[in-house]
């Protein structure tokens, strides 16, 4: 492609945008739509502000990524040590995987009363949230690697008389290596999407969803509109984040991920 | 007959007999590997029931935690008879098939337009990723600002997260058809409608319908989140309601239901999706 052509695509694709900002900055100063619905956009920016400048808005970001980052360490190494388990071991898979299988159709959300029930509302019965929301795809992941590692690479092994310790380390753990990296990958976005959905319903202690919710209940279109924006920048930082460590650990690898 | 006489008239016949024990071997064998199947997966329950059953009954496990497996089992054929579950589940499923319908139609049609039109694609795609980006549980405060907590959210919701996977998967299909296909439609001087029915279509299905099926999958996702968040009724009101009352029993049956439902729809579509893999047009190198 040549660089005019790839300009005059970018130019298009900013005309959408620019002109559905354009057109709302226009009814929200003409007054055709309440102002309430639709604030202008200079408001959402001072708002945005004024979070930044409080410390509110850096405090609930902080509290939310550790959330996320202990949810998603907890779930992942739980994933990492069951997805072995599964798909080395036939019998755990038998006995387990179709009952697994039938359990992660549970929408994700639908576990938080149950959540709420047993750890309370406060940081513990989140984090268990995030790690659960984690944990899936990382076993799923990691089980399909293991299954899948070369009949050729196995009868190696079996030439070199590895122990079994050396084949889980040096065989299985290399070979399922890029399905690994994608169920880590997966499991960001989805503990990410968990820490907001427990922040809804657990509200307690900061947060960015905890902030979008009370901006809910005042009204506070400003906020709402803010916590969103950041919710989806962290989202796409992360998925972005995750796929070049992706490709910069494997680079032979190209299984990107997929959600 | 007696049986030698029986023997002398099938004994012209015996291939077809053998091959016919052959067969009903064959089957004895499917239904033993599927009995053997089942008992591998009732290990799991025949464990932990009495474990449950038992440490319930003792008061080991206080009910707040996990109540009774047959208070549990109670519950839920007191809700089937009540017609209760009936309801709910109606109004979630309501609520799915609508939201999905819209969604994945306007999800068809943008999807095809950018996957056939280079300059669409250029127009439409940063904006819709920008909309893409943000999860359908984040837009769900948002949108109840705007659109009060009625039956209009929940519609608006479920059809932004059906809406997404299938322009992703429809546009890529559409744009990924391969090149010779076109080609040798070209060859033919197709018309663009010709070029449709006989090039594009048949090349694009199957990844159009996986985006269904994600799109599905999606959408009732986004259903119990919008009903845990907004809503008086359905299956993620259900949860919500036993919640507050602290009755165990209602969460894990609504919990239930919700799996089964979305085991089963995920179920189907992976069976359309495999026969429609026959579809696919893949090496033509």
């Amino acid at each position: 492609m040549t660089s005019d052509s790839a300009l005059g695509s970018i130019g298009r694709g900013l005309v959408l945008p620019v002109g559905l900002l354009l057109s709302w900055e226009i009814a929200s100063h003409s007054g055709l739509v309440n102002r309430q619905f639709l604030p202008p956009l200079e408001h959402v920016g001072t708002s945005a502000w004024q979070e930044l400048a409080s410390g509110e808005l850096v405090e609930a970001l902080a509290a939310s990524l550790r959330r996320d980052l202990l949810g998603f360490a907890l779930g992942s190494s739980i994933g990492v040590l069951l997805g072995l388990l599964l798909g080395l071991s036939t019998i755990a898979d038998r006995v387990v995987m179709t009952w697994f299988n039938g359990i992660k159709q549970i929408a994700l959300l639908a576990w938080i009363p149950l959540i709420s029930l047993w750890f309370g509302f406060d940081e513990m019965a989140k984090i268990a949230f995030i790690g659960l929301a984690a944990a899936i795809p990382v076993i799923l992941n990691l089980v399909e690697g293991v299954r899948a590692t070369s009949r050729k690479l196995i009868e190696v092994g079996e030439v070199f008389r590895f122990s079994r310790r050396q084949f889980i380390l040096h065989l299985y753990l290399p070979a399922a290596l890029p399905s690994l990296l994608t169920g880590l990958h997966l499991a960001l976005i989805y503990a990410w999407l968990a820490t907001i959905g427990a922040e809804y319903f657990m509200a307690a202690g900061p947060g960015i969803g905890g902030l979008i919710i009370s901006g809910r209940e005042r009204f506070d279109m400003d906020l709402v509109m803010l916590g969103i924006l950041v919710v989806g920048s962290v989202g796409f930082l992360v998925d972005r984040g995750a796929s070049w460590l992706e490709r910069w650990l494997i680079p032979w690898g190209a299984a990107s991920a997929r959600v | 007959m007696s049986d030698a006489a029986l023997r002398t008239t099938l004994e012209p016949r015996i291939p077809a007999l053998a091959g016919l024990r052959r067969i009903s071997l064959r089957i004895g064998e499917a239904a033993f590997r599927r009995l053997v199947k089942l008992g591998w997966l009732l290990i799991l329950p025949a464990v932990t029931l009495p474990i449950w059953i038992v440490g319930t009954g003792h008061g080991w496990l206080p009910e707040q935690i996990l109540p009774r497996p047959q208070d549990v089992l109670h519950t839920l054929r007191d809700m089937i008879a009540s017609g209760e579950l009936a309801q709910h589940a109606g109004y979630s499923l309501r609520r799915v098939a609508f939201g999905f319908a819209i969604g994945a139609t306007a999800g068809l049609i943008a999807g095809s337009a950018m996957g056939l039109s280079r300059r669409v694609d250029d127009y439409v795609r940063p904006l819709f990723t920008a909309i893409a980006q943000v999860p359908a549980l984040a837009w769900i405060p948002l949108a109840m600002l705007l659109l009060g907590i009625g039956e209009g959210l929940k519609i608006v919701v479920i059809a932004k997260a059906a809406f997404v996977p299938v322009v992703m998967n429809t546009s890529a299909g559409i744009a990924n058809v391969p090149k010779a296909f076109v080609e040798v439609g070209e060859t033919f001087r197709f018309t663009p409608l010709q070029m449709l029915r006989h090039v594009v279509l048949p090349g694009s299905v199957p990844p159009i319908f996986t985006g269904l099926r994600y799109g599905l999958t999606h959408a009732w996702i986004a259903l119990v989140s919008v009903e845990l968040l907004a809503s008086s009724e359905g299956l993620g009101y259900l949860l919500v309601w036993g919640r507050q009352m602290f009755w165990l029993d209602t969460v894990l049956v609504a919990m239930i239901v919700i799996g089964v439902i979305g085991f089963a729809s995920d179920k189907v579509l992976a069976v359309i999706e495999a026969r429609l893999q026959r579809w696919r047009i893949d090496d033509v190198r």
